[in-house]
């Protein structure tokens, strides 16, 4: 479904990513973790289409589409949802709302007819069960005054809504207390499909408990430089770090 | 230049949906101004002779007076006598059905959006239409009377309900209270005239739409509305004008007159065509608009959406003389491209326990200017006067500005006022949010526009507010990438 090759990106003058590979088949769920600043969320910023970032050779392939070459908002419409790290606030505007013109902006985008407020409100009901989030949460501005967890259930609330063919979940797990957590997994695991596929970035083995995954990759410096299954991220929780970032730093020199 | 500037400049290139100019004959006075022009207007008005002198002294007046140079908004200087101060088509003002209008003027009303056989059908609304000077029809004006509401144009009201005018007329806006209102006073030829007896709420929104059509045009209306103790009305106003090359001017005067328990309700939607992307042509608005509570617990609104317009100047205000009366101004102003605004509003407290409440909301993108003036007075005798305001500014790109001139005059320290303000740009993170849910940018903004400016949009009438939001984001098109 998604296959990156060969991916570099820079922010000003800077490389981030230098050369990421990753192939990610319907069905299945990657974890990709990593210390801090080694570009998880630059790589989910450039697969979404952030263009503070300058993709400077590489490819990235969704379902055979050039992903790169779609506006940001295309992409979204062919089915790429991003949970972002630290969702923005947009005041005035309730979570409702804005979910109901991203609705049919997509349903335009696919050539169907919006959605009627009945149909919507039912869609919306059901969704919020599948996250158990309140609606009273959804009638305010848009995570505006939302505490960390309540902005992080509204991301995967989005996501219900949406049914994304690429869910990258970038450190949803950060700030949510333990029910919020199993709560936010179960529902990531509701929607999983065989012809969806997820990728979650976390620093923590504890998500990958509710959210088994079928690969691990570890990102240092730009690149993947490990990969595994659920194991590896088990190893990470032990033992840290320093030993990847060991071997990894012995290779490039 | 940083990419989102750039894409902030190419997408502002909206163009003016209104601009269309309807060919109609009209009966117009040649160019210039001097007392004769005052006397033609009044002996083609059929005016009574208080009102020709009323005319006279304001225009006597006016001509001691100097143009105000106070306000933060830049314009080439007006030559009073290149324009024309009386055009009116050729039309016979009184109607007795719908089905007697011009077939073009209709036509400009379809386009406008405002089909007076649709207002005819549909309950709710009474409309007043003025088109260059002259107020063309007023609808559901037999259900209104039979509640004793007078709805009106100007000089109807004069031949029919004389001792009223003459009584208010002037009133809240003296004569010589600014430059603008006193060549208004002299030379003004319709607009709209309400009355709300006692006890009476009306049952529907009031509107006028006030349309400027032909050229070299000065358009002054004079709009006055009273509300007898324990009345209620709900008033709007739309502009739009042609697009033409050259600026025309626009002085109007509003007056509202509040009695006991009585509450006025005025909103304003104003699209006067703002010029082109390069700041040719557009509509200069100098407008004169104030309300008095003059008694007890009386009730005034001013709601704002202020989209047009090349220069606009102007301060709806409250004076609040009755003791418990409360003022309100709620404002949403756009400028785009060249457009320069400097508006707000003037709370004077003059009761005791008034009440005020000011909420601002400012958006400035192209290389426009957009200012906020507002001054707050709590004179001596207002004990545990309360004043709330709030003025926020949202820029978008960086060729623009947003000034805030807040004035607070406390003569009273048992009073409370209060004054907040924020500045902000549209974030780049907040458009990106939208795109990566699906939303393209231009519908991002105006998403987050209509968002900002939800305080003062509620304010509307239901069915306006859907129209002021869309306006919303015509005007802004092409301002974010
Ligand atoms: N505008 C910028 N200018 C320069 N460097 C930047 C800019 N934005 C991000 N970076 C750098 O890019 C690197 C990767 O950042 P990124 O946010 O992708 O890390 P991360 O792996 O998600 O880290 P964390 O685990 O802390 O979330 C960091 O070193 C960061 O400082
Ligand atoms: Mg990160």
């Amino acid at each position: 479904m998604l296959s990156i090759k060969n991916l570099h990106a820079r922010i000003e003058e800077k490389e981030i990513l230098r050369g990421i590979n990753l192939e990610v088949k319907a069905g299945e769920v990657h974890a990709i973790m990593g210390p801090n600043g080694s570009g998880k969320s630059t790589l989910a910023s450039v697969l979404a289409g952030r263009s503070d970032y300058e993709v400077t050779s590489g490819t990235v392939q969704l379902n055979g589409k050039d992903l790169l070459d779609l506006s940001p908002e295309d992409r979204a419409r062919e089915g790429v949802f991003l949970a972002f790290q630290y969702p923005i606030e947009i005041p005035g505007v309730s979570t409702i709302n804005f979910m109901k013109t991203a609705v049919n902006e997509v349903r335009e985008y696919r050539g169907q007819e919006p959605m009627d407020a009945v149909s919507f409100l039912k869609l919306m009901k059901e969704k919020m069960k599948l996250v158990e989030i309140d609606e009273s949460l959804l009638k305010r501005a848009l995570n505006e005054g939302f505490s960390g967890g309540e902005k992080k259930r509204n991301e995967i609330f989005q996501m219900a809504m949406l049914e994304p063919m690429l869910a990258i979940l970038d450190e949803t797990d950060s700030g949510l207390d333990i029910d919020a957590l199993r709560i936010v997994a179960n529902g990531v695991n509701k929607l999983k499909t065989a012809n969806n596929a997820t990728i979650v970035v976390t620093h923590y083995q504890r998500l990958l408990d509710y959210i088994v995954p079928d690969f691990v990759h570890v990102l240092y410096k730009g690149r993947i430089v490990k990969s595994g299954t659920k194991e590896l991220a088990m190893e990470l929780e032990e033992k840290g770090y320093d030993w990847i970032k060991a071997e990894a730093d012995a290779q490039t020199v | 230049m940083s990419d989102s500037n750039k894409i902030l400049e190419d997408i502002t290139s909206s163009e003016y949906k209104w601009g269309f100019v309807t060919d109609i004959e009209n009966d117009s006075l040649p160019k210039g101004l001097s007392e004769d022009t005052v006397r033609f207007i009044s002996a083609k008005k059929n005016e009574p002779e208080w009102l020709l002198e009323w005319r006279l002294d304001a225009f006597r007046k006016w001509l001691a007076m100097d143009e105000p140079e106070w306000s933060n908004v830049k314009f080439p200087k007006i030559d009073f006598q290149d324009i024309i101060y009386y055009s009116a088509p050729k039309q016979k003002v009184t109607l007795d059905s719908l089905d007697d209008i011009d077939p073009e003027l209709r036509a400009t009303f379809e386009k406008l959006g405002i089909s007076l056989d649709e207002q005819k059908r549909m309950t709710g609304v009474a409309v007043d239409a003025v088109i260059d000077s002259v107020s063309i029809t007023t609808t559901f004006k037999g259900k209104l009377s039979e509640l004793g509401i007078i709805f009106c144009s100007m000089s109807e009201a004069v031949q029919e309900h004389p001792e009223l005018v003459r009584k208010y007329l002037g009133s809240v806006v003296p004569v010589t209270d600014n430059y603008y209102a006193a060549l208004n006073s002299a030379v003004f030829s319709d607009g709209s005239f309400c009355y709300i007896p006692k006890g009476v709420r009306s049952p529907m929104e009031l509107s006028t739409y006030f349309r400027i059509n032909a050229a070299n045009t000065g358009q002054f209306e004079r709009t006055l509305l009273i509300a007898d103790e324990g009345g209620y009305v709900s008033y709007l106003e739309g502009c739009t004008a042609p697009m033409r090359d050259e600026n025309q001017l626009h002085a109007a005067v509003v007056e509202l007159v509040a009695m006991e328990r009585a509450e006025i309700k005025y909103s304003t939607v104003q699209n006067w065509y703002p010029g082109d992307k390069n700041g040719v042509g557009g509509i200069l608005n100098f407008v004169t608009k104030r309300g008095i509570c003059a008694g007890d617990y009386a009730k005034i609104s001013w709601t704002q959406v202020e989209t047009g317009s090349a220069i606009t100047w102007k301060y709806p205000s409250c004076i609040l003389k009755g003791d418990n009366s409360i003022g309100e101004f709620y404002s949403v102003a756009v400028t785009n491209n060249y457009q320069q605004a400097d508006t707000g509003t003037k709370m004077i407290h003059i009761g005791k326990n008034t009440k005020s409440r000011i909420v601002s909301k400012g958006i400035s993108a192209g290389k426009s200017h957009n200012s906020y003036r507002g001054l707050v007075k709590i004179m001596k005798r207002a004990e545990g006067a309360r004043n709330y305001s709030q003025c926020d500014s949202l820029l978008m790109g960086d060729q623009c500005g947003a000034h805030t001139f807040p004035y607070i005059e406390v003569d009273n320290n048992t009073a409370t006022v209060e004054h907040e303000a924020t500045t902000s740009k549209i974030g780049e993170d907040q458009i990106f949010y939208c795109n990566q849910r699906g939303i393209a940018t231009e519908k991002a903004v105006a998403l987050i526009v209509n968002g900002y400016c939800k305080e003062v949009l509620k304010q509307l009438p239901m069915e306006f507010a859907v129209e002021a939001q869309k306006l919303l984001a015509i005007s802004l098109e092409g301002s974010v990438g």
